[in-house]
């Protein structure tokens, strides 16, 4: 399924019919997840944070499905997701806090970089094992239902977690308590180094549903009122009691799986290179030149705003001293017990172990 | 009150936990049309219907998947594992999830669900219905693990770990499910997490067990008491948080300790209750501490009661660091 044509103009047929305002909003998103991205991988290569995993290329993905979820609905991310948080109003600095490990970092520094949450948005926490939100945002799903609350729950995850036995036990409850949850497959190519090809012997992710009857779409991912036509349908069917809906993503990782991989390793820069120009801020930004709503001024400025925006975060956030020790210790249980006790008395009197020596 | 088996008092706090409180529901595999394949759930998909007493496809990674995700809503999802030895494909979601939401989103998030499942040997159920996996969860930081030995504890027990506002292992006796009955209350009374029983007072020797094996460290009791050996004997009920204060000051009066558990013996509790104690009575102790636990095999069938640390491998132990 694709809306924006090439040249910018919409298939009416399948038009989600979003005002001029709300378009531009949907891009600039997209332009300051970008931006947000290449900033931080930059200095995740200058040593100044430890890692980074990004979504450039996935951006329409990403953002087009959560700008089609209702505000109170929820997001279940996998970990490339943070553009959706940043969408739904979560602070930037908060989130480079976070990716710095300083002492506002919301997780106080026990997560490396990337594993965000917010309750206040619905937005669960990112977890590394694959596949293991899958079920939680099945659970979440019917404890909605059971409430007899009209909410609805995405869940995002990879083509490799199609693999993982989460997913088929998730998928398959889902089949049968039909509860309102949508499972957006970012099929972004590979998993690490695995091509799709080799993930699963099935031509498409989309038909794996069928096995649970769960109805599918496939959906050019780079196509932000595509993405968002199709959640948007799949929202309206779990409202109205319609059950789960599983949609399947076309998209492309332009960088590496994370700042730790090299992707020149196990694909060419010819294939890249071809994506590029698939790349799904290009290709909204010509529906909104073509609606004349955008120009290369307007472009220039947003992006100077978000790329100062980001800098000064980064600034502020590096500033910012550690998290305490003691914070090690806490929300391991809601009350401390005496054992961590003991062993946070025997942390803190102990001899510190202190930085890291720099073996450069 | 009513005379009870464990099967029945579980159910009792299982129905008395769903009429207090509309969050709290129940799933897992065969529990609701058949009762689970103990019974312990017989009766309450009748009472409250489908949508609290859940039957579902038969998935350990599905059933404590979704129940996270249920508890993360604000649900208080009591799933059953049918045997502890199938827990395994669920293993991560304890692990990885359920333990460390709350560490991992600083107390914005938490998971108060908690997991019911038949543990233990001394059924004729060879490896895969025989396990005493208890070690591996309480090895895992976020996780409580409940184990309790009698019909009244047991409701007590599993009613504060329902209201309780982290996940719970609760691993329930099997080979005394219907062994044993007590006295037990309508109401919904609770007996607190974390806090051991001296079931036996005694003198000589501190002995420490927990669900079935209880039972056998009691009649080891009982029988070197004919020699002279007077033995505490104490329930740990709860194993993570530990009641470290009732076992310490046990110890230190009587000077010898012998722990007994089903699980092998390798990394079992029993080794972390032994150093817990020497760290903390080192210079009260008269006697090397003594285990006495499963062979560090895979459960056996035919000779289960050797593999078991029943009374008849208790006693002596309890005479020889009495004579030590």
């Amino acid at each position: 399924m694709q809306v924006i044509r090439e040249d910018g103009s919409l298939d009416s047929k399948l038009d989600p019919g979003l005002s001029v305002d709300e378009v531009v909003a949907l891009y600039k998103a997209l332009v300051r997840t970008r931006i947000v991205d290449e900033r931080l991988e930059r200095i995740q290569r200058q040593g100044r944070i430890a890692f980074h995993v990004g979504s450039l290329g996935e951006e329409a993905a990403i953002i087009g499905a959560a700008a089609a979820l209702r505000d109170h609905d929820w997001i279940v991310p996998c970990y490339r997701e943070v553009g959706a948080l940043l969408f739904r109003g979560y602070p930037l600095q908060r989130y480079v806090d976070h990716m710095f490990g300083n002492a506002d970092d919301p997780v106080c520094g026990r997560q490396m970089p990337d594993h965000t949450f917010s309750r206040a948005h619905r937005y669960l926490s990112v977890s590394a094992p694959i596949g293991t939100q899958i079920p939680h945002a099945v659970g979440l799903a019917m404890a909605a239902k059971t409430r007899n609350l009209d909410e609805c729950v995405g869940v995002f995850f990879g083509d490799g977690a199609t693999s993982s036995n989460d997913f088929h036990a998730a998928m398959n409850f889902a089949g049968v308590f039909q509860p309102p949850v949508l499972f957006l497959c970012r099929n972004n190519g590979y998993a690490i180094s695995l091509p799709v090809e080799r993930q699963t012997a099935t031509r498409t992710m989309a038909e794996k549903a069928a096995a649970y009857r769960v109805p599918a779409a496939r959906v050019d991912g780079n196509d932000a009122l595509a993405v968002f036509a199709a959640v948007r349908e799949g929202v309206q069917r779990a409202a109205n009691g319609g059950g789960p809906t599983f949609i399947e993503l076309l998209t492309y990782r332009l960088g590496g799986h994370s700042t730790s991989d090299d992707p020149r390793i196990y694909r060419s820069e010819a294939e890249v290179d071809a994506w590029r120009k698939a790349d799904p801020i290009l290709r909204l930004r010509r529906h909104i030149e073509h609606r004349k709503v955008w120009n290369d001024e307007l472009d220039e400025d947003w992006r100077t705003v978000c790329d100062l925006e980001v800098k000064d975060c980064v600034r502020i956030a590096e500033q910012k001293p550690p998290p305490e020790l003691s914070e090690m210790f806490t929300d391991v249980y809601a009350e401390q017990p005496w054992h961590l006790r003991e062993q946070e008395a025997l942390s803190a009197g102990g001899p510190r172990a202190g930085a890291e020596e720099d073996e450069s | 009150m009513t005379k009870m088996n464990l099967v029945q008092a579980i159910n009792s706090a299982l129905r008395g936990a769903l009429r207090e409180d509309e969050n709290v529901l129940l799933m897992g595999e065969d529990i609701g049309t058949l009762g689970g394949v103990f019974r312990v759930t017989q009766g309450l998909r009748e009472e409250f219907g489908p949508d609290r007493v859940l039957d579902t496809p038969l998935s350990e990674t599905g059933i404590l998947g979704t129940a996270i995700g249920m508890a993360l809503h604000g649900l208080r999802p009591v799933s059953e594992i049918q045997f502890a030895d199938f827990i395994y494909p669920g293993f991560d979601q304890l692990v990885s999830e359920a333990a460390k939401y709350r560490y991992r989103t600083a107390g914005e998030f938490h998971v108060p669900m908690v997991v019911r499942t038949p543990y233990g040997g001394g059924i004729r159920g060879g490896q895969y219905h025989s396990q005493s996996p208890e070690a591996l969860f309480i090895h895992t930081p976020g996780l409580k693990v409940v184990c309790p030995s009698n019909p009244y504890d047991a409701k007590g027990l599993l009613l504060e770990a329902i209201r309780d506002e982290d996940p719970v292992l609760f691993f329930e006796p099997k080979r005394v499910y219907r062994a044993v009955k007590m006295d037990v209350p309508e109401t919904t009374y609770r007996v607190p997490l974390g806090e051991a029983k001296v079931v036996r007072p005694g003198e000589q020797v501190s002995c420490l067990a927990w669900g079935a094996m209880l039972y056998e460290a009691f009649a080891a009791a009982e029988e070197v008491a004919k020699h002279g050996v007077d033995v505490e004997v104490i329930d740990l009920r709860t194993l993570w948080p530990l009641d470290i204060e009732t076992i310490t000051s046990s110890v230190k009066k009587t000077g010898r300790i012998v722990i007994v558990h089903e699980a092998p013996r390798t990394c079992g509790f029993g080794g972390e209750l032994v150093a817990l104690v020497t760290e903390r009575a080192f210079l009260h102790l008269e006697a090397p501490p003594i285990r006495i636990t499963g062979w560090d095999t895979p459960f056996p069938l035919t000779h289960e009661r050797e593999y078991l640390p029943l009374a008849h491998r208790i006693a002596p132990a309890l005479l020889e660091t009495a004579r030590y």
